[in-house]
């Protein structure tokens, strides 16, 4: 055989070995394969490359990509991040390492993620927050499936539908194979009634703008239901957290956290509860504890509640976190503190209605959410041909002006963009 | 490995800071009132070098492929290539927002053609949706895959799926959260599924099988192509658990055994990083039959973990046609080489050859006498990390009370492997005259064992 820089073995090693098991051929170790099943053609695939015609492979995928400035947000946004996120989260240490089973070996992970759901609590107000799951829509799914589970005898379950359309596709997609009936309405509060296990709604409704949710969770649990609320994070250094809301479930998308683009993920999904609420929390959980010399360490805790011991009676399967894409959270989240992230928000809100002032001020555009506030991102009713705007800005290098559902366009700013590129891409929309 | 006992929020100081930001050049609003966060938010107030060392400190309490042997069954610790990790961070390719329109994004968008045609070729499949963020992800969205073909044919009836006794934990779960009732097909003693027990279990409810093969014990099914006779023409479909697909990388296609759906762990047979838990990656791969559903599962936000997939394609453009062959066999002639050098000292249930892993039931001597209780698989997992391996998986699966599931995947050499067997051959030595050496351990650790007991009956989840 040929070598190849992954695989150690020499001819002499593999002989060696064989003689050890007592077979003479590398072939006899599929001898309980039917020969039938042998794939005997010849795979139809590249031929192999060096690791320098790897990169010039990607290279030039890459330059099929048109760098655009980001002006979009509707779940994912282009804040800055900071060089020591992607230097830690690239420590072969973190990065190569299994889920912490072997705890022993394991403190460097187990305790990242202890600082993670501390911090997941403290900007959520909640008591108690899982390892992470795959992504905000995700956890959304989750958190409705937890309210199920809370609540024996009640089968609906009410989407807010204020949530950005990814997240409602997510829901819909887990709810189409279980017992519960999905309602998703604009008024959740007139969906209550016996029947309802739990209400989810967005602290930013898909069109950016803030909402009042005062009062729900009154409403909510007069009728004997359960609250989520679904947020973005970052901006819970400024808004009122889904506690101070009353709510029983914080969930929503931790890529704001100074996560990449990355062209939609890896992301990382988000869940945090109120303490009675603990045991039905979905997904890993890592506890303090000591060691047998009474030494301060982390363990992954109540593992009871999960599918490798319950099997079939699983009300979840997750069985693995976003466990870098936390640490990529965590570092970012210490970096900033709670002065930096304040500021992260004062930043791209400023930015945000600059923006929003000068394309008003074209004509071009109608605020149809007036009176309500917003923070990073907005939507707007064109007055323009909006197929011309759009190609003049892709052409003008910018993503912005994304169409939505109810044909209004998403603009959103953060702390990345300059004046003069908010300058250059009103300039764009006045030349139209 | 040295102890280090701080929490990043035990560094903070009042007015201290990490963060580097540019300059205000416009104004905004405040909140309004009622809308306002008035509760204190409690970061860390850490310089920039604080949370440099501090998390550096952390890492040097982790082990990983990078630090040394971690033959942990079912989970594929192969070697993660370090040019996957530089193609994937391009910033031609990071900073890419996933609703761009597609004119904008046509390298990122061919990436996932060319990952889906290889995938295809060496699954024996058709197509793949890259939704599915890990490996009991894509057993859900295969699963409600395998609803949709049903439903499709007003087949309303088929609510129940077949796991075998012993499948992976995320299988029968899975199979839950799908709304899915599930039956139990046993093993017999030579660790197959028993193909007797299958066939009354079979019929109008059955929506299919999950099966994973080479099963959890590192056996072949040999009977799969009665098996998929069996359940095909009952009406089911088969549906493959691909965290064991490693061994028949190059050899054996999961498509020609009569699989109709698969998941692949783009995180275990394709050499992404496992990043201590995820981010992973479980694309679906479908037969022609399933393909006009394959994206009715909307199961995450955008398109995946995109980043992971760039990792796989990177590691099957290096493997190339050449080399795929070759991984398979390796990981195999590894698990074989270890098995046959230790089953004089642990017990092997099933002598029979295996493919990328096997099992072991504890030690045939564990050195119990008198009122000496013997050394278990879990005293022996914790010795192991003394002498600077990792464990392998243990208690798992199910059918053996001491399970010690060994994979030590192609990429390890005879060297480490000949090191591994004289510490695991030295640690039989150990429990032998003295178990207690076994059952005090690990000696050498950061922490020793620590008390979960307390962590689950008093939880501490937040500092």
């Amino acid at each position: 055989m040929g070598t190849f820089a992954y695989f150690p073995h020499t001819e002499e090693d593999i002989r060696a070995m064989l003689k050890r098991i007592g077979v003479s051929d590398l072939e006899d170790l599929y001898s309980d394969v039917p020969n039938a099943f042998k794939y005997k053609g010849e795979y139809e695939l590249p031929e192999a490359m060096s690791e320098q015609e790897v990169r010039g492979y990607f290279e030039n995928l890459g330059r099929k990509n048109v760098q655009l400035k980001v002006f979009v947000g509707q779940g994912a946004y282009d804040h800055y991040v900071p060089s020591i996120a992607s230097y830690i989260t690239s420590r072969s240490e973190f990065l190569t390492s299994y889920t912490p089973y072997q705890s022993e070996i394991s403190q460097g992970t187990l305790r990242y993620i202890f600082e993670y759901q501390s911090m997941i609590c403290r900007l959520t107000g909640m008591d108690v927050s899982n390892a992470s799951i795959y992504d905000g829509p995700s956890a959304a799914a989750e958190a409705l499936r937890m309210m199920l589970a809370s609540s024996r005898k009640r089968k609906k379950l009410v989407l807010s539908s204020a949530v950005l359309p990814h997240v409602r596709e997510v829901v819909k997609t887990y709810m189409k194979y279980s017992d519960a009936e999905l309602v998703i309405a604009e008024d959740v509060l007139a969906e209550l009634g016996p029947d309802v296990a739990g209400v989810l709604v967005p602290q930013i409704c898909k069109h950016g703008r803030l909402k009042d949710l005062d009062g729900y969770a009154e409403k909510i649990h007069d009728a004997g239901a359960l609250m989520a609320v679904y947020c973005d994070p970052s901006t819970l250094a400024v808004l009122k957290s889904p506690a101070e809301w009353g709510a029983d479930i914080a969930v929503g998308e931790g890529q704001s956290l100074g996560l990449p683009l990355n062209y939609g993920g890896p992301y990382l999904g988000f869940i945090a509860c109120k303490k009675e609420h603990l045991r039905k929390l979905p997904g890993r959980i890592v506890g303090q504890t000591t060691d047998a010399n009474g030494k301060r360490c982390f363990v992954l805790t109540l593992q009871a509640r999960e599918q490798h011991i319950r099997r079939e009676r699983a009300t979840s399967n997750i069985c693995s976190n976003q466990s870098l894409m936390c640490l990529w959270a965590t570092v970012y989240l210490s970096l900033m503190g709670p002065e930096g992230l304040k500021k992260v928000n004062r930043l791209s809100s400023e930015g945000a209605h600059y923006l929003y002032d000068r394309l008003i001020a074209t004509g071009k555009f109608e605020d149809t959410h007036k009176d309500k506030p917003f923070l990073k991102e907005f939507t707007l009713k064109p007055l323009c041909d909006v197929a011309k705007l759009q190609k003049a800005l892709l052409d003008g290098g910018y993503f912005a002006a994304l169409r939505l559902e109810n044909g209004e366009l998403n603009f959103c700013v953060t702390e990345k963009h300059s004046k003069a590129e908010i300058d250059e891409l009103v300039k764009i929309v006045e030349d139209l | 490995m040295k102890y280090y006992d701080k929490l990043i929020f035990e560094l903070g100081r009042k007015g201290r800071s990490g963060y580097s930001l540019p300059k205000s050049f416009a104004s905004a609003p405040a909140v309004p009132e009622n809308l306002a966060r008035k509760t204190p938010l409690e970061l860390p107030e850490v310089s920039e070098p604080d949370v440099v060392r501090h998390y550096t400190n952390l890492s040097q309490m982790n082990f990983g492929v990078d630090t040394g042997f971690y033959p942990l069954g079912s989970c594929t610790m192969k070697y993660n290539p370090k040019i996957n990790e530089e193609v994937a961070n391009h910033p031609l390719f990071t900073g890419l927002h996933p609703l761009q329109p597609r004119e904008t994004v046509k390298g990122a968008i061919e990436m996932i053609e060319g990952l889906d045609k290889t995938l295809a070729e060496i699954t024996g499949l058709k197509h793949f949706t890259f939704l599915p963020c890990a490996g009991a992800h894509g057993e859900l969205a295969g699963l409600m895959l395998m609803r949709e073909y049903h439903l499709a044919r007003n087949d309303f009836a088929r609510t129940k799926v077949i796991v075998p006794d012993s499948a992976h934990g995320t299988n029968p779960a899975s199979a839950a959260v799908c709304g899915l009732e599930i039956v139990e097909v046993k093993s017999r003693a030579d660790g197959l599924v028993d193909v007797e027990d299958l066939k009354p279990l079979l019929g109008a409810e059955i929506a299919g099988i999950m099966m994973t093969n080479p099963n959890t014990l590192g056996l072949f099914e040999r009977e799969i192509g009665e098996i998929a006779k069996l359940v095909h023409d009952s009406g089911g479909l088969l549906y493959y658990d691909g965290a064991n697909m490693n061994p028949l990388l190059g050899k054996v296609r999961p498509g020609d055994m009569g699989f109709d759906i698969l998941h692949l762990n783009l995180h275990k047979t394709f050499s992404t990083p496992h990043g201590g838990g995820g981010p992973g990656s479980g694309p679906v791969g479908v037969a022609e039959s399933v393909l006009p559903y394959l994206h009715i599962p909307v199961v995450s936000g955008f398109h995946g973990n995109y980043s992971v997939m760039m990792k796989a394609y990177a590691y099957i453009l290096m493997l190339g046609r050449e080399n795929i062959k070759m991984a398979g066999p390796l990981a195999t002639l590894n698990a074989n080489y270890i098995k046959e050098s230790l089953k004089d000292c642990y017990k092997l249930p099933i002598p029979s050859i295996c493919k990328h892993e096997f099992v072991f039931d504890g030690l045939i001597n564990d050195g119990a006498h008198d009122d000496v209780p013997g050394a278990t698989t879990l005293d022996i997992a914790k010795r192991l990390l003394d002498y600077g391996f990792h464990a392998p998986t243990i208690y798992f699966p199910l059918l053996f009370s001491q399970a010690l599931m060994i994979e030590p995947t192609e990429t390890e050499s005879k060297e480490t492997l000949d090191e591994f067997i004289a510490v695991m051959r030295k640690i039989a030595e150990e429990a032998a005259e003295d178990p207690n050496i076994l059952r005090s351990a690990p000696h050498n650790t950061p922490v020793s064992r620590p008390d979960e007991t307390t962590a689950a009956r008093n939880p501490i989840v937040k500092a």
